[in-house]
């Protein structure tokens, strides 16, 4: 059984048809080819599906699609306008933030959704924000201080 | 597997479509109904949710605090009027998770899991559970002892605002700052005249469901909140406890550890 939703994807409106009871991780992937988000565990354990709905970070690994219907969706796909990189693909580029790169989306978006409701952080709402997504590769400094690049440094001149 | 979901705009309702299925699960915030959902457990045919207003409802305006079921973790991490429990919601899961974990949902949570319901269970808190045409209350305690026979809906839990600086939490965990329990702790000690009046200690992953340590209670009544006088506590704060063996730790380390950062928290040199 197949239910209509609609929702609005990094500012696009979207509808779609979605098998009931599936989750916006597979919708967003299988149902309407956002690549950009990764799936990890499908437990809402690694964080690397992080999405944000209406401006704050959900695991979209397991979130019921059919609760998003008129909802803001964005991932990282929506990240970049035109040739521009948010200044927080540009912090991590240049901090080696990404190694093996599948934590990556979900780790910019809970940095974005950090950064839109706290542009100042301190290193410890940076450790917070991001320590529901699981890297395996970098130690988590090189992200961390990309995060607070971002933030307070010059990557958002250079974006 | 296609999945029934069947959402309802009132409680009531959500609550007799529940009790008519068997393989159908109320839908809380997702965090653990999804998991089954992705594993394909053939256990979840159907998710009953409701859009029922009450679940979101935080009450704080007298001594009585009241949670609705849906209320999130992150929820109560914007309420200042709850700050007492702001430790206890920031353990459960990161950001993402907390923006969908409900108090409800962590009634259910099964051990290592269910911080949150630990502290409700040192609050003394009651739950209010949806039947098909009328709610009735229960001790969360009682409730504990049975949730896994019965369908039952929770719209809500209640509990008498703790004095101030009376309530402590602490978690154990291998990984920081966000880790699975290797077990918690949740304590209200209300003092009189420096003595300990009605404290109340509940465990997170010493149990298979939270566990009120009665013992450490009855030993620490009429205490000086001090080391002499929580000495008789910590020699049997694992009485009543049956923890089990897991990927986190082993019953054997957790029951080890337990007097220790027992008397931490109780002496306040235990970081929450």
């Amino acid at each position: 059984m197949k239910t209509p939703i609609q929702f609005f994807l990094n500012g696009e409106e979207v509808a779609a048809f979605v098998e009931s009871g599936a989750n916006l991780l597979d919708t967003l992937r299988e149902t309407v080819g956002d690549l950009s988000v990764k799936g990890g565990c499908w437990q809402g354990t690694c964080g690397t599906c992080t999405v944000l709905i209406d401006g704050v970070p959900r695991v979209s690994c397991v979130t019921l699609a059919e609760t998003c219907a008129g909802k803001s969706i964005e991932t990282t796909a929506g990240l970049r306008r035109g040739p521009d990189l948010h200044p927080l693909q540009t912090a991590f580029m240049e901090h080696f933030a990404a190694q093996c790169g599948y934590c990556t989306p979900g780790m910019l978006m809970a940095a974005k959704a950090l950064l839109d409701r706290n542009p100042n952080p301190t290193r410890a709402d940076v450790i917070d924000a991001i320590c529901g997504n699981i890297c395996r590769c970098t130690g988590y400094e090189p992200i961390i201080e990309a995060v607070l690049d971002a933030a307070h440094g010059d990557a958002r001149h250079r974006a | 597997m296609t999945i029934n979901v069947k959402t309802f705009p009132r409680l009531a309702e959500a609550a007799s479509a529940l009790s008519s299925e068997r393989a159908a699960h109320f839908f809380g915030g997702g965090t653990l109904i999804m998991r089954a959902v992705n594993e394909a457990d053939p256990g979840v045919q159907t998710i009953v949710r409701s859009t029922d207003p009450v679940l979101g409802h935080i009450g704080t305006s007298s001594g009585r605090i009241e949670l609705g079921a849906g209320v999130t973790m992150a929820a109560i991490l914007a309420e200042r009027e709850l700050s007492f429990l702001h430790p206890v919601a920031r353990a459960v899961g990161g950001p993402a998770v907390r923006e969908a974990a409900t108090v409800g949902g962590n009634l259910f949570a099964r051990s290592p899991y269910g911080d949150f319901a630990a502290a409700l269970l040192a609050l003394d808190a009651t739950v209010s559970l949806a039947g098909g045409f009328t709610q009735r209350e229960q001790p969360l305690e009682e409730f504990l002892g049975h949730r896994e026979r019965g369908k039952s809906v929770i719209a809500m839990v209640a509990f008498k605002r703790p004095p101030p600086d009376s309530f402590r939490f602490a978690k154990v965990t291998r990984v920081h700052p966000k880790g699975i329990s290797v077990l918690s702790i949740s304590a209200q000690v209300p003092s009189a005249s420096g003595r300990i009046a009605g404290a109340r200690i509940a465990y997170g992953a010493m149990a298979p469901t939270p566990v009120r340590a009665k013992a450490a209670e009855r030993a620490l009544e009429g205490r000086a909140l001090d080391a002499a006088g929580i000495a008789q506590a910590l020699a049997v704060a694992a009485d009543g406890t049956a923890p089990t063996d897991d990927a986190i730790a082993s019953a054997w380390w957790r029951r080890e550890i337990l007097p220790v950062y027992l008397r931490r928290l109780l002496l306040g040199t235990a970081a929450a």
